[in-house]
């Protein structure tokens, strides 16, 4: 046992690669395939041994780590390269933003009287509120650019093309949402820039045909700005977009699971191996000549 | 083409048991029409989604409602009458909503009705700033008696009919009246190029003729004078 196996439990430890161990196939440690071997000597009560491993506890409760090894240790084609972190970014991206805003809440008052105050005081009087609010602002625009970058990567590699369509509609969602989610945020500071901006921004929906004067109406609460204009840009913007957005990056990366990682369009597929003679298929053992593959 | 039919009629002759009438389900009687466990999962479906839209529907009329609530009318005082007169704008602020602070103030350039320009002389006409274009606020300009846009370059005349840059109408008007001396303003009101009064549209939209329909009125805005 090396120092790592020592330290990572056997649950969660990698697969072997293919061929090693004398097999073929690339089957997991033994450890790995039945938790119970190692871990449990022989007239030891289940209950007694759980309490010294404690991944393998919730493991036994949960099959946790079969989908943690089999998301991590997938396998990727050759060629993979740093071009392929891109939507790992993006998603570190947003986790930023989702962790400096909660703190950044504590501080806001979205109330059309008391936004501007709250938000110069955070900047201005907090500890780190300055720093804070900053990597909020900043990281918003990172991750509009990692977005174009991520997508340009899919479209150049030809990812987006069977089957992982859907992966693309999804993904384009997710621009859009993220997209509401810049034109929210920017009426929140309150200053004159957010509220022209905002003015602006709520005009060019209204003037779609038809629809457009109700969907205005519908963005500002109201006629004119107002008072709850304000609440309700808050409130799409921390609760009911990002609930969105969470929920569609777990439908994009549970599909890029299900359907791993395209290889990059420089790198040729493998030839296959060659089959089995067509002849040997053709003529069954049973010689009814149905074309039945014959039974080994 | 014709081999793979005549072995299974192959197989069927070999003796295969022709299949059993289907035994009918646990809790069948004789002249039911639905199995109960169909009659379950109708019911569940269906009070579920009862239950779902007991909850959703007063949620989206929440957040709807607005679209239909007209505010009360408000009229305010901005100046006695012999503060205005035909030759120039003057520059007033009021509250257009109230209980927000300088958020609910908007900026209108009141003057009064020149017969010169077919107005009644004891009428005032209070334009608002709000450009037809976007919405951003436009300033009179004196040396020039026009109305100019710092956004994207909208410029309107004296009257407010546009002369140049992307705004799609007339500036806005607010309805005015005269009370025991005193000029107030009331609810904004939009026009066509003809100057004509139409319901208050949001800037952008055009108005006059098949545009009073492709950009409908609101609910939540008040009939014009």
């Amino acid at each position: 046992m090396g120092i790592r196996d020592s330290i990572v439990p056997a649950p969660l430890r990698k697969p072997g690669k293919p061929g090693a161990n004398g097999k073929g196939n690339g089957a997991a440690p033994a450890d790995l395939r039945d938790p119970d071997v190692e871990r449990r000597p022989a007239g030891e009560p289940l209950h007694e041994a759980a309490g010294k491993d404690l991944v393998g506890w919730v493991d036994q409760r949960t099959g946790a780590t079969g989908f943690l090894t089999g998301m991590l240790f997938r396998k990727v084609p050759k060629g993979t390269n740093w071009f392929y972190t891109l939507g790992s970014a993006t998603l570190f991206a947003f986790i930023i933003q989702a962790i400096t805003g909660v703190f950044l809440a504590m501080f806001y008052t979205p109330s059309t009287t008391q936004a501007y105050g709250s938000v110069t005081h955070l900047t201005n009087d907090v500890f780190l509120g300055e720093f804070v609010r900053g990597m909020h602002k900043w990281g918003a625009s990172v991750m509009m650019i990692l977005i174009f970058v991520h997508m340009a990567r899919t479209y150049f590699f030809g990812a987006y093309k069977y089957p992982r369509e859907i992966n693309w509609v999804i993904g384009v969602v997710l621009l859009i949402l993220t997209m509401v989610m810049g034109l929210t945020g920017y009426l929140l500071p309150f200053d004159q820039r957010s509220f022209w901006a905002t003015i602006v921004a709520n005009n060019i929906t209204g003037t779609g045909p038809v629809v457009g004067p109700y969907l205005a109406d519908f963005l500002r609460a109201g006629p004119e700005i107002g008072a709850t204009t304000l609440s309700r840009f808050y409130a799409l913007h921390m609760l009911a977009i990002p609930g969105l957005i969470i929920g569609l990056i777990g439908a994009h990366l549970y599909l890029v699971v299900k359907l791993g990682t395209t290889a990059p369009p420089w790198v040729r597929a493998e030839k296959p191996k060659p089959a089995t003679p067509v002849v040997q298929l053709a003529a069954g053992s049973n010689g009814s000549g149905n074309g039945a593959a014959p039974r080994r | 083409m014709a081999e793979p039919l005549e072995q299974k009629n192959e197989a069927e002759a070999q003796g295969a048991p022709a299949e059993l009438p289907e035994a009918p389900p646990p809790g069948y009687f004789e002249g039911e029409s639905m199995t109960r466990r169909k009659v379950f999962t109708i019911a569940s479906q269906g009070i579920g989604g009862l239950a779902g839209l007991a909850v959703v529907l007063p949620a989206v009329g929440f957040a709807v409602a607005p679209l239909f609530h007209r505010g009360k009318e408000r009229w305010e005082s901005v100046g006695s009458t012999g503060d205005f007169n035909s030759q120039t704008y003057r520059q007033v602020v009021f509250t257009i909503v109230p209980g927000i602070g300088d958020t609910g103030k908007t900026t209108a350039y009141v003057r009064r009705g020149s017969k010169d320009l077919g107005e009644k002389a004891d009428e005032f006409v209070a334009i608002s700033t709000r450009c037809a274009h976007l919405g951003c606020p436009v300033r009179f300009v004196q040396a020039a008696g026009n109305f100019i846009c710092p956004c994207h370059g909208g410029v309107y005349d004296f009257q407010g009919k546009r002369i140049g840059g992307p705004p799609v109408r007339p500036l806005d008007h607010f309805q005015t009246r005269v009370r025991g001396g005193q000029v107030e303003l009331g609810p904004r009101y939009s026009v066509t190029n003809q100057l004509q009064p139409v319901q208050a549209r949001d800037p952008g939209e055009f108005t006059g003729g098949i545009w009073n329909y492709l950009y409908p009125p609101r609910p939540s805005t008040f009939p014009a004078p």
